[in-house]
């Protein structure tokens, strides 16, 4: 009888032992892959919000008779127009503006700001419109039921509504005539993690302006978080406090 | 149309005969309406929305004014069944039944002509399946569909005499209920912070004195031609009283109106739109004076508070009639007039040069098909207002005196 016991107990101890560990082991690998992510994080893994990738403009290197990033990002993404501009899509453009007191001229690239908060996500009746947790805003195709309420809550006029049929879609880009798009921030690229950057920077540093750089705002050492430790940067509609991943300078 | 006929059921209601010309003619045209509106959906799906007069610009057009308007004023035409129901006003009784049917027909039209209007239609299970519940829209399909529910559940209450105790509580659920949906409906402007002419909480109590306006309007015509066209007696009392209210519901929205323009133009910021859908926003601004004020509020007003107009039921009618149209005007000025004027994204400079028309006022011309589709959506409610009178006991079937 108390030899049974004994054997009981020896048994429930064991089990006790055994679950512990596999906890602990089990707790020790997850605090390791996690610790992991930030720097090698593998194609397909979970993106993690210890990363924010965003830009700074530095309006005063824009030329206003420079048009690249544009083209660049109608190339990379396939977006072509039907020649009528009011319903063609435009991820991003080229605005050119006058200080009303001082007179004084800038240029600059505006597309989605890829906000903390953002409004298009908030409104979105399906949750196509999501924040990755590192920063990019996207809008999910195959949920997108093509309300259009996101481009009413957009502050920028960032997104385009399909209007019509579209052709020569690039895989990466996947795009719908009925849903509603904007700037990816080229998530693709960004997920490839070889460190290659959006298309509108790539092209703006290839005709040597070098007026938008792209990076982990997260990152001390990256580039862009130290232009932004170094010069004061604005958002653009501040005032609204949606503390936007895309930031301007000299504007 | 044709003469009542009581059929089994209840002593006091029947189903309207409906085998005359005038009822076939009536529903082939209201059919013909549908069909136009679905071919204008075809076309919108097939070729893709270019083929209206929305942009990237203006992304909600006339569909939405359509459908707002049929939402609107769904939740106010409840206003007979509540005035009987909950708050015991006996000669309202006979027309609550009515009152519901036509809430929940408009409400099903307004609700046909914004999911047809969808970039993807085909996609509707996926809303009724994928929620964000930090959406308005998404909890604007509970409050639709929870209206749908509590609407028919309410016509039960006063159709089966073994639910009539129940009756009260379920109205006042749905006065309740009516009253969110209605806010909700308002939110969906009142929540945008991006743009000048909406971001105001004023627009949810706004909304809700708008669809206490247009309501009344439309169930007192409808009752008007229920009246005139089976030959069954409508009281004096009846149209007066309901023309009285919606005296005070008209002048109610226009008080909304102005506190709501009189707060923006007083803050600096938001001169600029106030100039513009005020002053100098051309066909906005017409809408907003001649149709929305004038047309829409003021010459009802007179039409039902000036003794001689006051007393006839054709100018009664009238007056009805050009709240509705003014509502429409006023939705138009909303929705388009809000959209137009451009986004403030930079403040303190002027835009030079865009490529996506920055700091412009936008140019929404209407195109058949979106017209066809708004309409199509009308067509539907008052089909589906005639087809319920013709197949459920809907109608009083008074003679002589309530």
């Amino acid at each position: 009888m108390a030899d049974g016991s004994n054997a009981l107990a020896d048994k429930s101890r064991r089990r006790f032992l055994t679950r512990t560990g596999a906890a602990v082991a089990l707790g020790l690998a997850a605090g390791v892959r996690f610790i992991d992510f930030p720097s090698a994080r593998a194609e397909s893994g979970p993106v993690s919000s210890s990363q924010r990738w965003g830009m700074l403009i530095d309006s005063s290197k824009c030329a206003s008779d420079c048009s690249a990033c544009v083209q660049a990002c109608s190339d990379e993404h396939g977006i072509s127009g039907h020649g009528r501009p009011q319903t063609d899509a435009q991820w991003i453009r080229k605005v050119t503006l006058r200080d009303k007191e001082s007179g004084r001229e800038t240029s600059l690239p505006l597309m989605c700001q890829h906000c903390e908060d953002p409004p298009c996500v908030d409104v979105c009746p399906t949750g196509a419109s999501f924040r990755r947790a590192d920063g990019v805003v996207l809008v999910d195709k195959h949920i997108c039921i093509g309300c259009r309420y996101c481009m009413l809550a957009c502050p920028y006029k960032a997104r385009s509504f399909i209007h019509e049929d579209l052709a020569d879609q690039k895989p990466w880009s996947p795009r719908g005539k009925g849903t509603v798009e904007s700037c990816t921030l080229c998530v693709h690229r960004i997920d490839e993690g070889k460190g290659r950057i959006p298309a509108c920077a790539e092209a703006c540093e290839r005709e040597g302006h070098g007026a938008i750089q792209f990076g982990d705002l997260n990152d001390p050492a990256s580039s862009v978080a130290q232009a932004l430790v170094q010069r004061e940067s604005q958002e653009l509609r501040a005032d609204l406090r949606l503390n936007t991943g895309v930031r301007y300078q000299n504007l | 149309m044709a003469t009542a006929s009581k059929i089994m059921g209840s002593s006091d209601f029947s189903v309207i005969e409906g085998r005359s010309a005038g009822f076939y003619a009536l529903v082939a045209g209201l059919a013909a309406v549908i069909a136009a509106g679905l071919w204008a959906t075809h076309a919108m799906e097939t070729e893709g929305h270019h083929v209206t007069g929305m942009t990237n610009q203006i992304v909600w057009g006339i569909p939405h004014v359509f459908a707002i308007f049929l939402i609107v004023t769904a939740s106010g035409a409840l206003n007979v069944a509540s005035l009987s129901s909950v708050m015991g006003q006996k000669i309202y009784a006979p027309f609550a039944r009515l009152s519901a049917l036509l809430a929940v027909a408009l409400l099903l039209g307004g609700l046909a002509v914004i999911t047809l209007d969808l970039g993807r239609p085909d996609r509707i299970v996926v809303a009724l399946t994928h929620f964000n519940m930090k959406s308005v829209f998404a909890w604007n399909v509970f409050l639709y569909t929870g209206f749908l529910l509590l609407a028919a559940l309410y016509l039960w209450t006063l159709m089966e005499r073994r639910m009539n105790r129940i009756t009260k509580p379920v109205a006042t659920v749905l006065l309740l209920w009516r009253i969110v949906l209605t806010t909700g409906t308002g939110l969906i402007f009142g929540v945008l912070v991006a743009r000048e002419a909406y971001d105001v909480a004023i627009m949810a109590p706004m909304f809700i004195a708008m669809s206490l306006s247009f309501g009344t309007a439309a169930c007192l015509l409808l009752l008007m031609a229920v009246g005139g066209c089976t030959g069954r007696f409508l009281d004096d009392a009846v149209v007066h009283g309901l023309k009285r209210i919606l005296a005070w519901f008209v002048t109610l929205v226009l008080y909304f109106v102005m506190v709501s323009h009189g707060v923006k133009l007083y803050a600096a910021g938001y001169q600029g739109v106030e100039r513009f859908l005020l002053l100098e926003g051309g066909v906005i601004t017409s809408m907003f004076w001649m149709g929305q004020i004038v047309a829409g509020s003021l010459a009802p007003l007179w039409l039902m508070l000036w003794p001689p107009t006051a007393t006839s039921r054709p100018w009664i009618a009238a007056a009805a009639a050009l709240v509705l149209l003014g509502g429409l005007a006023q939705i138009y000025v909303i929705v388009i007039g809000g959209l137009a004027f451009p986004l403030q994204i930079f403040p303190g400079k002027e835009v030079i040069e865009s490529g996506f028309f920055d700091g412009v006022v936008s140019h929404y011309q209407p195109s058949l098909p979106e017209l066809l589709l708004g309409l199509g959506g009308v067509a539907m409610a008052l089909l589906i207002v005639v087809l319920g009178m013709k197949v459920l006991e809907f109608v009083p079937d008074f003679r002589s005196g309530s």
